[in-house]
């Protein structure tokens, strides 16, 4: 037999099985193969072409309901979250807390077990804490999305960064990225090193010292990861980059001493023409947002041409469908 | 497993030309006529109909792509969901004759997708539908406009088109699943 | 009461007197009347437990655990955790005053004691806290506590920060004759820190500890201790520096002693990963029925959140060298049972502490079945170190004749799986959960009296009953 096509009403579009998701819930992409990281872009292929339409919807998850339980301020992901399961059709519930607001101990745990009582299929959890998404997953049946906690991991958007840059550039295998700014307290930064080095990418992180981890060699290493550049010098980790990263500086870094000045951080890690000018001709500008503008990047930049930063907030919704697509569905717990 | 060739490589082109030549004539013409082969298997077939009537007719007419993964009604009881593939449709389909082409018609589940996928792109004039087998096992009202060849089957057979384009020969094979396997 | 009881054939290990050989011990009352290879005359009435194949030694003594009791019982009781420390292998342990009320004035120390003695099982030794209601603020009544009969001073859990009270602590504590123990923690250094600062809390992203954290407090403490002459004991020692700062000390002198957790010789920061050293063979992935969970790896483990934190297999080696050249005198367990729900939250939530009297044989023993310790290193560390560090080598940690009986039995060999749903403590938190482990206790005896008898091994019989048993079948 040549053909994998048996049952034809049932079969398709089940062409090959080795490019199916793996994964029932998206913690991190630490084990996301390249091939995965594929499928979701093809996917979001998809969505976007959805996204073009008149009618921006889809009856694909009718029927299946996504929870949005943030537990930490974010306009931004949480939109992008809800609008993405809207567009795929589900039903949605949103679930706003502050942790401060939350009793100690039980609530995380048993909001969980209300919500998969109320029946999500899928949790998208943003945390203030590193794993608390892992807790999750570990605790409840329905599958968990991580939306972001603490400073470990972001998954969705270290894929629409990825889907970007392919999407401007092309092919992502051998591309020089250069990440600037707070890679110490970035969940951005930490799902990207992984992501962007299953994808063959190289990369240079570049911030003062008390805004890199320490041992991040250690980590590298441990991890089997390709080298990674580290050096606090903007001038040098710019050089020859194809894209450039950067990432939001919270004040409160100023306010605990990591930096002596928001205008020293200005003067030495700020994007300005002249700096973007010693990467690549039209190296890619990225920002995860929210921007500070005059601060990380300057408005010029941001809104120039080099910039992508529209695009990944648009790219995020399909991303983010193709997502929701990929673990949303199924009867996962029989 | 028993398998038996239905249609050879000559017979497979001679019903495609009389579906051409069936759906030229009951739409008048070419006029607004647009064809949408349903991914995977129905995209060749849309596109050889295309350059059949374009080379009778001497007209160009639209072929274009159609996935239906977003549209299944089996998502959300499926563990594997279906990769999804690009739509390519060039024009806008308000106001079209839109002639859906598809390898196999079996249970109508996927023609009720595409028929959905079709609306949320625009408001076709008319939708109609063409297959190269219809099979039987319907479990929607659905009916082909054009058929290629009815193959009554068991519901223990499968109905396999092979294309030159895909495996490098045109033939339809029907199998037989023994029981116990 | 003439309760007598011979333990017959087991390898005797007595650091105390450097024996390390097959014999019997005759224990009457609440002493031990006969250690040798002999049998030596005995009531009627004596019971026989044979040994052959297991350790007998001295009852090990823990210088550091929490009982919880009062304030915490949820966590633990003292009567929770004294059957616990007996299951462990423990006849002495010394329990920290960071309870509610503290044990901050001898009222709080005469109600641990009489709790303790009503289970009359194993010892209890109250530790005084430093300062009044563990607040850093004024020293606490420390005579009066010393009277009461605590053996150390501590506000474990937290550091004296001003050191100009710590100076004060230490210039008191000469005339008490008790030591200060010190918990080393600069805490504007560690912050918020959830583990050890190193490359494991840089892939999670969670706040590090840095071992400057520890060694910084350690350096003033040893700095203070010089100055003031008096007895200092270090607590939990983590760290390579710190085993380092330690040894300078020793050699100049000071009245410096050192403790040691088993899960610090054993564990690495990769067990917040849910990972486990070679030496450790892992059966299950989780204590769980629902396969749901063991598809998720244990990553983000918070029963592996411990102060001061799990470090390197560098730090390993050099704690284990530090036991081994003296400069760690004891192994102490920091026994610290939580309940569900102080564990079964996020990494920050999450509480400190691992619940260490049911495994700590267990994995100290991996340390022997590596090579890595001697038995009678290991056993030392567990009797009659301890014992001198708190002053009372001559009554504790020793299988002399004329002492009292306070003696552990365990089988070196024997493998047995983490379960911590057995556990007799209420604090089921530990990270060796569903590992399996070699070496297991059999018997605790407490002043002459059986406090825990692990069920395989057979009830000790009346020596007559066995000797006409042996005669009937003969005649069969």
């Amino acid at each position: 037999m040549t053909t994998a096509f048996s049952e034809h009403d049932n079969a398709r579009g089940f062409s090959s099985p080795s490019a199916t998701l793996r994964h029932r819930h998206i913690l991190d992409l630490d084990d996301f193969g390249r091939d995965e990281i594929e499928l979701v872009f093809k996917t979001g292929d998809a969505m976007l072409e959805v996204l073009g339409r008149k009618i921006k919807q889809v009856p694909t998850l009718r029927g299946k309901t996504i929870a949005n339980f943030f537990i930490e301020p974010s306009t931004r992901t949480r939109s992008s979250f809800e609008l993405a399961a809207k567009h795929l059709g589900a039903s949605t519930i949103s679930l706003d807390t502050a942790k401060s607001s939350m009793l100690k101990g039980e609530s995380f745990i048993s909001t969980l077990h209300t919500l998969q009582n109320l029946g999500a299929d899928t949790i998208v959890i943003r945390h203030p804490q590193a794993g608390a998404p892992y807790l999750a997953a570990r605790e409840i049946k329905s599958s968990i999305l991580n939306a972001g906690d603490g400073w470990h991991a972001h998954p969705s958007q270290s894929l629409l960064d990825l889907y970007t840059i392919r999407q401007r550039l092309g092919n992502l295998e051998g591309l020089k990225v250069t990440i600037v700014g707070d890679i110490k307290h970035s969940r951005v930064a930490r799902s990207n090193i992984w992501g962007m080095s299953t994808m063959g990418i190289k990369i240079t992180l570049c911030a003062p010292y008390t805004l890199l981890p320490r041992h991040l060699d250690g980590f590298v290493s441990n991890s089997h990861l390709a080298p990674i550049v580290v050096t606090t010098n903007i001038e040098k980790a710019l050089k020859g980059a194809d894209v450039i990263m950067l990432l939001r500086l919270q004040r409160e870094r100023q306010e605990s001493g990591l930096l002596p000045s928001i205008r020293e951080y200005v003067r030495l890690y700020q994007l300005t023409e002249q700096r973007l000018s010693l990467a690549k001709p039209g190296a890619l500008v990225l920002h995860p947002g929210p921007i500070n503008e005059d601060i990380e990047i300057t408005p010029e930049i941001a809104y120039g041409t080099q910039s992508a930063i529209d695009k990944q907030i648009s790219n995020g919704v399909a991303i983010r469908m193709a997502l929701l697509y990929l673990i949303t569905g199924g009867n996962h717990a029989e | 497993m028993s398998e038996k060739i239905l249609m050879t490589s000559g017979d497979i082109k001679r019903t495609l030309l009389r579906i051409a030549h069936e759906i030229v004539e009951r739409n008048r013409g070419t006029e607004d006529l647009v064809l949408i082969g349903i991914q995977t298997r129905g995209v060749p077939l849309a596109e050889r109909l295309a350059g059949m009537i374009r080379e009778f007719e001497e007209i160009a007419v639209t072929a274009g792509t159609l996935d239906i993964g977003l549209y299944r009604d089996d998502v959300s009881t499926n563990n594997l969901r279906p990769i999804i593939h690009d739509s390519d449709i060039p024009i806008d389909i308000t106001g079209k004759q839109i002639i859906l082409v598809d390898d196999v018609l079996y249970t109508g589940r996927s023609i009720r997708a595409a028929m959905d996928a079709l609306m949320d792109t625009g408001r076709p004039k008319s939708i109609q539908l063409a297959v190269l087998i219809d099979r039987g096992h319907r479990e929607l009202p659905i009916r082909a406009d054009y058929t290629g060849k009815n193959i009554p089957t068991s519901q223990n057979e499968e109905i396999k088109i092979h294309f030159k384009e895909i495996e490098g020969k045109d033939e339809v094979i029907v199998t037989k699943r023994t029981q116990n396997p | 009461m003439s309760q007598a009881l011979f333990i017959k054939g087991g390898c005797l290990v007595d650091p105390s007197r450097g024996i390390n050989r097959i014999g019997n011990l005759l224990v009457l009352g609440d002493s031990i009347v006969y250690e040798g290879k002999g049998v030596p005359e005995m009531p009627q009435d004596t019971s026989i437990l044979h040994a052959s194949n297991m350790i007998v030694c001295p009852g090990f003594i823990d210088l550091h655990c929490h009982l919880r009791e009062p304030g915490f019982e949820n966590k633990e009781t003292i009567a929770t955790g004294i059957a616990a420390a007996a299951r462990g292998g423990f006849s002495t342990i010394c329990c920290m005053p960071n309870t509610d009320p503290p044990i901050d004035s001898s009222a709080i120390v005469e109600y641990v004691k009489r709790k303790a003695a009503q289970e009359s099982s194993v010892h209890v030794l109250p530790v005084g806290c430093i300062t009044r209601g563990r607040k850093g603020m004024e020293l606490a009544d420390m005579d009066e506590l010393a009277k009461a009969g605590v053996i150390a001073f501590s506000d474990d859990g937290s550091s004296v920060t001003n050191s100009q009270l710590m100076c004060h602590a230490m210039d008191y504590s000469r005339d008490l004759g008790v030591p200060i123990t010190s918990h080393c923690e600069d805490t504007t250094l560690s912050g918020n820190g959830i583990m050890h600062e190193g490359w494991v809390s840089a892939m999670l992203g969670l706040k590090g500890i840095p071992p400057a954290a520890e060694e910084i407090m350690l350096a003033r403490d040893l700095i203070l201790a010089e100055l003031t002459h008096a007895k200092l004991h270090v607590a939990h020692v983590s760290t390579q520096g710190a085993v380092d700062l330690i040894r300078r000390a020793k050699e100049k002198g000071l009245l410096v002693t050192a403790e040691v957790t088993p899960h610090h010789l054993t564990l690495t920061e990769e067990s917040v990963m849910g990972k486990q050293p070679f030496c450790l063979r892992q059966l299950r992935q989780h204590a769980s029925n629902q396969e749901e969970k063991n598809l998720i790896p244990l990553i983000y483990n918070s029963n592996a959140k411990v102060n001061p934190p799990l470090r390197t297999a560098e730090d390993i080696e050099h704690l284990i060298i530090g036991l081994r050249e003296g400069v760690i005198d004891a192994i102490a367990t920091d026994h610290a049972p939580h309940t569900l729900a102080d564990k079964n939250c996020d990494m920050d939530e999450a509480a400190f502490g691992i619940s260490g009297f049911e495994t700590a044989l267990g994995c100290l023993m991996s340390l022997v079945h590596s090579n890595q310790l001697s038995i009678s290193l290991l056993i030392s560390k567990l009797t009659c170190e301890p014992a001198k560090v708190i002053g009372r080598e001559s009554e504790l940690g020793t299988l002399k004749e004329g002492s009292q009986a306070n003696i552990t039995i365990f089988d070196p060999d024997s493998e047995w799986e983490v379960d911590s749903q057995n556990f007799v403590s209420r604090g089921k938190n530990t990270p060796f959960d569903g590992y399996s482990l070699k070496g297991k206790v059999m018997a605790t005896i407490v002043n002459g009296r059986i406090a825990y008898k692990d069920s395989s091994l057979p009830l000790p019989k009346p020596f007559s009953a066995t000797k006409n048993k042996e005669k009937g079948e003969d005649k069969k």
